[in-house]
């Protein structure tokens, strides 16, 4: 049984005049700064993916990365080296044959998307199955099917220009999916994207690879972003991959003093920040909204207390459940009175070390709040752990800080004060 | 000093050459030139010119709305009042024809130049010697290849207009986002096909620009084709200037000027979205839209349901 989807071996990708004699060079032990007229992108790099994994690229910019993840699948030929997908070769493949692999084994998802702005949403999806010749219905079927998976039911008829960045991005994703390869290369796919959609973005991929058991390899330059989706790291430097690991391994053993300059302290604590752990906030109320609605949110929502923000979202304080009930019995409009203003909320570029206090203090989920004081995110203490820890999964399914109040009061209360004549 | 190249006996030897040699095919390609703009004049002049004013007028409606066919027409009518219409109509054939050859072959070599540096890098300059060479230093080989008529004026014409058109095509291609074209290739598309599919679509515009500027080229290239016997309002204005007759070179003049007008905001209003046609296709779209993604809904539905039939 062969469990590898994809191998290079003794990859090299020169550009400029004289590629081969500067490999020889290189093999030579002639340092990359020296071949005159060439420029090596990517130098002796060997690696294989298994089956089923998300094997993570990470470097900065100008490391070569981009030119690797072409290289894998012919986009940029290879200038010496070997490529294997499956028991297919790339390097060898003749252009017929590379189309016929690209069709079948190997798709792509694009940095700034790369949607055909002319085609709506469904038929860029379909697009793939379009090239591999499948019928109109049926490529249209399969297409509705991954749209849906990605979440964009409901958009199908749409072009890319109307959706959001984050949308866009799902259907580039989509189209991938839709062509239903053994491999998946994620060129810096949500590097665009701001935070929150990123982190979005991150969640609905792992979800998606645990159902699909694709094989992923994705590129970043962002070290939370390959810490969080990777099961093994490659960090690369000016062209040569320096260490392949587990995350772990990456951060607790780095290969040589770059990495461990790259992944600093060994600390998560100092390298993440609240931004890059932060959630949506479950529910934020207006200053201007009232006590009913206030309370009618958190009932929703399940929580004993939320933030409330002014219209631009600057934040404000939070009130309680109790309060707010306390409020609509009495038959009060204006949620002023009862909202505390010691929130507490810590700066986006907070480290996670100074968040523990805070976290504390913070009687709800703590408000992370950008330069201008709006509320982006917030952090419950659960994620806080689980992201130290290194657990994904835990820190998906925070739970609420403090019982709620049963939902059957709160109904009662709400129904009473309709008929008080309350709204 | 001596010292001369004799540049002009030489080019003009291989002019003579040319004439020697190939007049067969030459007269040909003239006689083809001709009978296109024969055919075209015989169009427009057949019908009577309120038939062909309202047509125009009615084309205008539909590409960019009421002021322009109300402008369209005005137009129109100020080259039937000066007595120039059946000049206009020759010179519109005229320009039509050259503008038609030239994008017919400006498009391909663009795309052709676009694909590989080699041709672009030979293209370029020879595009820069085509624009730049004064028109007058040409019409006299196409003179001598074709003899006085319509087929020079055509040639000129074509020559002179081509080069935008080769230009704004080959920049429009290289001009596509290169991650798009990139998409198409790890998707296993053909070249040609990412070329149809995803290189001409999005180089629509300049392509488009392109072709008007073809067109309006080709326009001011009238008055030039009339020394050459091409007749129509490039005619008259050669006569107003021998004969110094001030009433006829203006009266010729404000027609092409009217025609200019009227060429290029037809040519521009491609893919603007404007006027009573871009409407019309609008609604069409909405409406398929919608009947699709009813379509869809519907299929969905379909799906869902045999999924819980069978489980």
């Amino acid at each position: 049984m062969n469990d590898i989807a994809l191998k290079a071996e003794g990859l090299y990708k020169v550009f400029g005049r004289n590629a081969s004699d500067a490999v020889k060079k290189l093999r030579d032990g002639v340092s990359r700064d020296q071949l005159d007229g060439a420029t090596a992108a990517v130098i002796d790099a060997s690696f294989e993916v298994n089956k089923g994994e998300i094997f993570v690229v990470m470097g900065l910019s100008g490391s070569g990365k981009s030119t690797l993840i072409r290289a894998l699948n012919g986009l940029q030929p290879a200038t010496t080296g070997s490529v294997t997908v499956g028991d297919q070769s790339i390097t060898d493949a003749s252009p017929a044959q590379l189309r016929e692999i690209r069709r079948h084994k190997i798709s792509m998802v694009f940095q700034h998307f790369a949607l055909l702005p002319h085609r709506t949403v469904i038929d860029n999806v379909a697009y793939g199955l379009e090239i591999q010749g499948i019928s109109k219905d049926q490529r249209l079927q399969r297409a509705l099917k991954v749209t849906k998976i990605v979440g964009l039911s409901g958009w199908e008829e749409k072009y890319p220009s109307e959706l959001s960045g984050g949308m866009q991005q799902r259907v580039g994703l989509a189209r991938a999916l839709a062509a239903d390869t053994e491999v998946l290369l994620m060129d810096e796919a949500f590097s665009a994207l701001d935070p929150l959609i990123r982190r979005e973005m991150q969640d609905q991929l792992l979800e998606l690879q645990s159902e699909l058991g694709k094989t992923i390899i994705f590129i970043t330059h962002d070290l939370n972003e390959a810490m969080y989706i990777g099961d093994r790291i490659a960090v690369m430097r000016d062209g040569r991959v320096v260490q392949i690991g587990s995350p772990e391994d990456v951060l607790t053993n780095p290969a040589n003093d770059y990495v461990e300059q790259f992944v600093q302290d060994v600390d998560r604590a100092k390298v993440l920040t609240a931004e890059s752990v932060m959630r949506k906030p479950r529910a934020v109320i207006r200053e201007d909204a009232g006590p009913r609605a206030a309370l009618q949110a958190m009932r929703e929502n399940e929580i004993s207390a939320l933030y409330v923000t002014k219209r631009d979202r600057t934040i404000v304080g939070w009130v309680r459940d109790r309060d707010a009930m306390e409020l609509v019995r009495k038959g009060e409009r204006a949620l002023a009175p009862i909202i505390q203003t010691d929130h507490g909320a810590v700066s986006k570029d907070t480290a996670l070390a100074d968040l523990f206090i805070p976290s504390l203090e913070a009687a709800l989920a703590l408000a992370v709040t950008d330069d201008n004081g709006r509320l982006v995110g917030v952090v419950p203490r659960v994620t806080l752990l689980a992201a130290l820890g290194g657990e994904p999964e835990a820190a998906t399914s925070a739970e609420p800080v403090i019982e709620p109040l049963p939902t059957e009061v709160v109904d009662k209360v709400l129904d009473a004060s309709t008929e008080k004549g309350g709204l | 000093m001596d010292f001369r190249i004799p540049v002009g006996d030489w080019i003009a030897g291989f002019f003579d050459w040319l004439e020697a040699t190939f007049s067969w095919f030459f007269e040909i390609l003239g006689d083809l030139f001709t009978s296109m703009v024969d055919a075209l004049v015989w169009v427009f002049s057949t019908p009577p010119v309120w038939v062909v004013i309202l047509v125009v007028a009615l084309g205008a409606l539909l590409a960019r709305g009421w002021k322009f066919a109300i402008g369209a027409a005005i137009g129109l009518l100020f080259i039937v009042s000066v007595n120039q219409w059946d000049n206009a109509v020759d010179s519109l054939a005229l320009v039509l024809v050259s503008a038609f050859l030239a994008v017919a072959l400006a498009v391909p070599l663009g795309i052709w130049a676009a694909r590989n540096d080699t041709v672009s890098k030979i293209v370029k300059p020879v595009m820069d010697f085509l624009q730049t060479l004064p028109a007058f230093v040409y019409l006299i080989p196409a003179i001598a290849l074709f003899s006085v008529g319509v087929a020079p004026g055509v040639i000129a014409t074509l020559v002179f207009a081509i080069a935008p058109g080769v230009r704004l095509t080959e920049l429009g291609i290289r001009g596509v986002d290169k991650e798009v074209v990139e998409a198409g290739e790890a998707f296993g598309a053909t070249p040609r096909r990412i070329l149809r599919q995803i290189q001409l679509p999005l180089a629509l515009p300049s392509i488009m620009a392109g072709i008007n500027q073809i067109i309006m080229l080709s326009l001011s290239m009238v008055v030039i084709a009339g020394f050459v016997g091409a007749g129509g309002l490039g005619g008259d204005v050669v006569r107003a200037i021998s004969a110094l007759d001030a009433e006829l070179g203006w009266e010729a003049g404000l027609s092409v000027v009217a025609l200019a007008i009227l060429l290029d905001r037809f040519t521009a209003a491609f893919g603007k979205n404007a006027g009573l046609y871009a409407y019309w296709s609008k609604q069409r779209k909405l409406k398929r839209e919608a009947d699709e993604q009813a379509r869809l809904d519907a299929l969905e539905h379909e799906t869902a349901e045999t999924h819980s039939s069978a489980s």
